[in-house]
């Protein structure tokens, strides 16, 4: 047996949402990541965040590539489509795949040795390009299919699971996306849910190109002291800048009711981002205070997890590219064959 | 009077341009081209350029031909010597009997001159000087001038030229007037001063009918435009950027709602082929209709997605303008060099079909035609261009489309099938030919949907490493290939006036110039069958045509004998049957060369009694 398949048994009192599904109609294949992986917990974490938003599952387009974390998308949402593709190149796939339907919402999901070293630049250019995308990289600073090797968010002087320490910098994939102009920034950490799963619910909501950094210990060559990206380390220096809760259009609004310390950020769709602060000074909109501040508590040993950046205006790949609204791939011959009479004027030109 | 009598000859004669790149003569050189096809007489231009912008030499070559031969010629009856840098090269490249026309301000050495040739100097720099002021203007009229000069010594109609200047200037009325009398300058210049017209001369005739005049990458991009890609990604490389930069124009032109204004097509400068590549599978697997322009070293990166392409089974069409290489090679010299390196891209065991057209006609045909087989297929579909069809202005049949054409979108399962109960496995071959139904993503809330993977599973697309299940999947995709052979453009054969025993196969740009050695090899007693190979995999006719020959010559534009390799190995045929013929300096292959191996191999045959080969 290579694959599994979980049973189709359902719950009669399972509580359904607003398009009365249930959380099994959220969820995917059993996972076959080591038992404790903190990516079955982002796995929990994307349909809890599905199933809260009431979205059609099949509606979703889960794109990944190769790691153990990219192979997460065939254990979420088994009624939506999903592409395993080559190492390091989610974000092109990706790129393309939301240019041929702009109406389906894309989900990429990837590790660290994908979008930090092989893919680099692939992360680096959709992030710039802002396809309207959620772009979450299940970070545990090893490649953890082939088995324990240093990735390129390894802290430099953390140590390996054999005892060596990496003399490597670390790339902070968030201080990038900030850098390249993501309009949705945010770190958190796998073994967080509550802070976790609404953000990815305002990725999800958000128009242009959403980046989430989740740390996500590898229990198997990553959770071990001397680690900075186990269990443990994360927990004791998790620095959160504010929780968020995500109101939908739909859902009467009374998180105002409690000022001084929420901070309502409404998105283009509609969606409202209550962010409850912890950090009093800390403000959503400006770049170039949350690049200083990520540095600042980074110098200091911490991981700032949290929405660190939104800007609710964002525009789009395709809105840059004026494309039409209907999605590319319905257009049929008559939309787009120009015909013969305006061929006849084009080889009238060439004479 | 030079020793050699100069060549006198009507519509029929090589004119090359010696040029210093970025000097601004191209448009002059191009006009020049234009003018003689508005007489009614054929021509063939090349350009030949450096892989550099600015101050190297190049060459504009025309070739005046009123029987229509479209391949180069090689030899240059008259050489427009512009670049003092090559003036030695250039002048030693002339035919006997030839002409050299010279910028003669400046006093040359007799011994800067041939004997066997006719000189003609005309003392442009004086000319422009003594005219313009400004250092630019005195630049690009200098050409202008030199076109003048050249419409007198070989008895062109100067209205002809007037009529295509007025077309390239049309709303600008100032650019207009002053072309024209530059043009005149020249003109009155060398009637006033010169023995006008000399041995070569254009006259005018009726021999180019409706052809249109337009290059390869032009026409490819263009056929993108009719066969309907909405999405195109591509990275700049000679010689293919021309085709991403024609395909935007004709879709700002072609492809925007009337209403709304916006794009019905999307196009992203990718940050590299590997990107490039991979926004064309995310697209195909999406169910737009997608495209890349590259050339070799763009393939290369991009091989690892093609093998992806392969095995999970997504459309995406490759326009591959060939270039010399390996490696940066020659950038800006034309081969035909990537046949293998496509037919096989990526690891493991794979095969993509590849399309060979012969001239812009074709290219924009077959680009078209691509996507309905990549839908089709379910595969990466190749368009084999080269930079000689693709950066070279052509004469050929118009382009035409057929209104009722609808594109061909493959097994596409819907979600009114999916209801009717019909069964969805996305590896299933269905039909007993290899090509199973997809879905496109979002089709239907509970049915049809899939996990696509690089990595091996059953025909339910459910992850299996069972060597059984794998080796399943891999027989079937043989099947589609097989099925492929029918879909894709078959040979295209003629045969000699006479029965012969020995045939020639030859594809793409090499085409024009095997149809004039055809004649050449004719006139001394050599009859061959020919075949035109327009795509891998191979019609069943290609085999059946090397049985049907003692032995068959393979014509080609690269060193390894790449598309004989190819035959041999999918058709297992003896190799001895099949005779390489190859020629790969970067220049365009022409006929005298092919007469000349070919012509050269039966002449010793003749006697050589010939060990009789078993087919
Ligand atoms: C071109 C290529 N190079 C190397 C590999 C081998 N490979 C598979 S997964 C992987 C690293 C995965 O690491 P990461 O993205 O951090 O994911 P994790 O497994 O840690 O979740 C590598 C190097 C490959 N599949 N393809
Ligand atoms: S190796 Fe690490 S990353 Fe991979 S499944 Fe196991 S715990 Fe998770």
């Amino acid at each position: 047996m290579t694959y599994i398949a979980k049973p189709k048994f359902h719950h009669r009192d399972l509580p359904k949402n607003e398009l009365g599904y249930t959380h099994r109609d959220y969820e995917g294949k059993i996972s076959t990541l080591c038992a404790g992986c903190g990516h079955d917990s982002i796995t929990a974490a994307i349909i809890e965040a599905c199933f809260d938003l009431s979205i059609e599952p099949h509606r979703v387009a889960k794109i990944s590539g190769i790691g153990c974390s990219s192979k997460t998308p065939d254990y979420f949402l088994g009624n939506s489509h999903g592409f395993n593709t080559v190492h390091g190149r989610m974000p092109s796939v990706l790129t393309g795949a939301n240019l041929a339907n702009r109406e389906l919402i894309y989900l990429g999901v990837s590790g660290d040795g994908d979008s930090a070293s092989i893919g680099f630049g692939q992360f680096a250019h959709s992030i710039r390009r802002g396809v309207n995308m959620t772009y979450i990289v299940e970070n545990n600073g090893v490649y953890g299919l082939t088995k324990g090797q240093f990735s390129a968010t390894a802290d430099r002087g953390s140590k390996s699971k054999r005892g060596v320490t990496n003399s490597d910098n670390a790339i902070d994939m968030v201080a990038i996306a900030l850098q390249l102009g993501a309009t949705y920034v945010a770190r958190s950490f796998s073994g967080d849910k509550h802070q976790l799963v609404p953000i990815i619910e305002g990725a999800i909501r958000h128009q242009g190109a959403a980046f989430i950094d989740v740390i996500s210990p590898c229990i198997a060559f990553n959770n071990h002291t001397g680690s900075t990206k186990s269990f443990d380390y994360v927990r004791e220096h998790n620095e959160a800048v504010n929780r968020l809760d995500v109101i939908t259009g739909r859902a009467p609004i009374s998180i105002d009711q409690a000022p001084g310390t929420v901070q309502v950020v409404e998105q283009h769709d509609g969606t409202k981002l209550a962010l409850r602060k912890i950090d009093a000074d800390y403000d959503v909109h400006d770049r170039l205070a949350a690049m200083a501040f990520l540095q600042k508590h980074a110098a200091k040993g911490q991981v700032v997890t949290g929405l660190l950046y939104v800007d609710p205006e964002a525009d789009d790949l395709h809105a840059n590219l004026n494309t039409v609204e209907k999605a590319l791939n319905t257009l049929e011959a008559k939309d787009l064959c120009p015909g013969s009479s305006a061929l006849e004027k084009i080889n009238a030109s060439l004479r | 009077m030079s020793a050699t009598a100069p060549i006198s000859s009507v519509n029929d004669f090589v004119v090359r341009f010696a040029n210093v790149n970025g000097s601004g003569s191209a448009s002059a050189n191009e006009m020049f081209a234009r003018s003689i096809i508005r007489h009614g007489v054929p021509v063939s231009p090349r350009n030949i350029f450096p892989s550099n912008i600015q101050g190297l030499p190049t060459w504009y070559e025309v070739r005046v031909t009123e029987d229509g031969h479209l391949g180069a010629r090689g030899g240059v009856d008259m050489m427009v010597a512009m670049n003092p840098q090559t003036w030695d090269k250039d002048v030693a490249s002339i035919e006997p009997g030839g002409y050299l026309f010279y910028d003669s301000t400046k006093p040359m050495p007799a011994s800067k001159f041939r004997e066997d040739i006719t000189v003609i100097g005309v003392p442009l720099t004086a000319i422009t000087n003594s005219t313009y002021t400004d250092p630019r203007q005195r630049q690009l009229f200098k050409n202008i001038i030199y076109l003048g000069a050249l419409s007198a010594l070989l008895d062109m109609d100067p209205k002809v030229i007037e009529q295509l200047i007025g077309e390239q200037y049309k709303t600008k009325e100032k650019l207009l007037s002053s072309n024209v009398h530059a043009l005149h300058l020249g003109r009155d210049w060398a009637l006033q001063n010169l023995k006008c017209p000399i041995g070569l001369r254009v006259q005018k005739a009726d021999k180019v009918g409706d052809r249109i005049f337009v290059e390869g990458n032009n026409a490819a991009a263009l056929g993108a435009v009719y066969g309907g890609a909405t999405v195109c990604a591509w990275y700049p490389i000679t010689p293919s950027s021309s085709l991403a930069d024609a395909f935007t124009s004709h879709c700002k032109r072609l492809r925007h709602d009337p209403e709304t204004k916006k794009a019905k097509y999307a196009i992203v400068q990718g940050e590299d082929e590997i990107a490039s590549i991979g926004i064309v599978v995310g697209a195909g697997w999406n169910g737009a209709r997608a495209f890349t322009a590259t050339s070799g070293p763009g393939v290369s990166l991009m091989t690892e997605f093609i093998g992806l392409t392969y095995f999970a089974e997504i459309p995406a069409v490759i326009m591959n303008v060939q270039r010399a290489g390996p490696s940066t090679g020659m950038p800006t010299r034309t081969q035909q060099c990537d046949v293998i390196s496509c037919a096989y891209a990526s690891h493991g065991d794979t095969k993509h079909p590849l399309l060979f057209p012969e001239d812009p006609h074709e290219a924009f045909e077959m680009a078209a035609q691509c996507f309905d087989l990549a839908e089709r297929l379910q595969s990466t579909v190749f368009l084999m261009l080269d930079l000689d069809i693709g950066m070279n202005h052509r004469l050929c049949r118009p382009f035409k489309w057929d209104e009722s054409k609808q594109y061909d979108r493959g097994k596409v399962m819907t979600a009114a099938m999916l209801d009717e109960g019909r069964d969805f496995g996305r590896y299933l071959d269905v039909d007993g030919d290899g090509i199973p139904f997809r879905t496109y993503p979002g089709t239907h809330p509970t049915k049809g949907s899939y996990f696509t993977r690089g990595t091996s599973r059953d025909r339910y697309a459910r992850y299996s490493e069972e060597g059984a299940v794998y080796q399943d999947n891999m027989q079937r995709l043989l099947r589609k290939f097989e099925t492929a052979k029918d879909l894709v453009p078959r040979p295209l054969q003629a045969n000699a006036q006479k029965p012969t025993k020995y045939g020639v196969i030859y594809y793409g740009s090499t085409s024009p110039a095997m149809d004039e050695a055809v004649g050449m090899l004719e006139a001394r007693g050599h009859q061959l069958d020919r075949l035109r190979i327009r795509a891998f995999p191979f019609h069943s006719s290609v085999a059946s045509f090397i049985a049907d020959h003692d032995f068959v010559y393979v014509v080609e534009q690269n060193r390894d004998a790449q598309l004989r390799q190819l035959i041999v190995n999918e058709n297992g045929i003896d190799p001895v049957r099949l005779v390489p013929i190859l020629h790969y300096d970067g220049t365009p292959i022409t006929a005298r060369f092919i007469a000349k191996a070919i012509g050269d191999h039966q002449d010793q045959l003749k006697v050589t009694p010939l060990r009789k080969v078993v087919s």
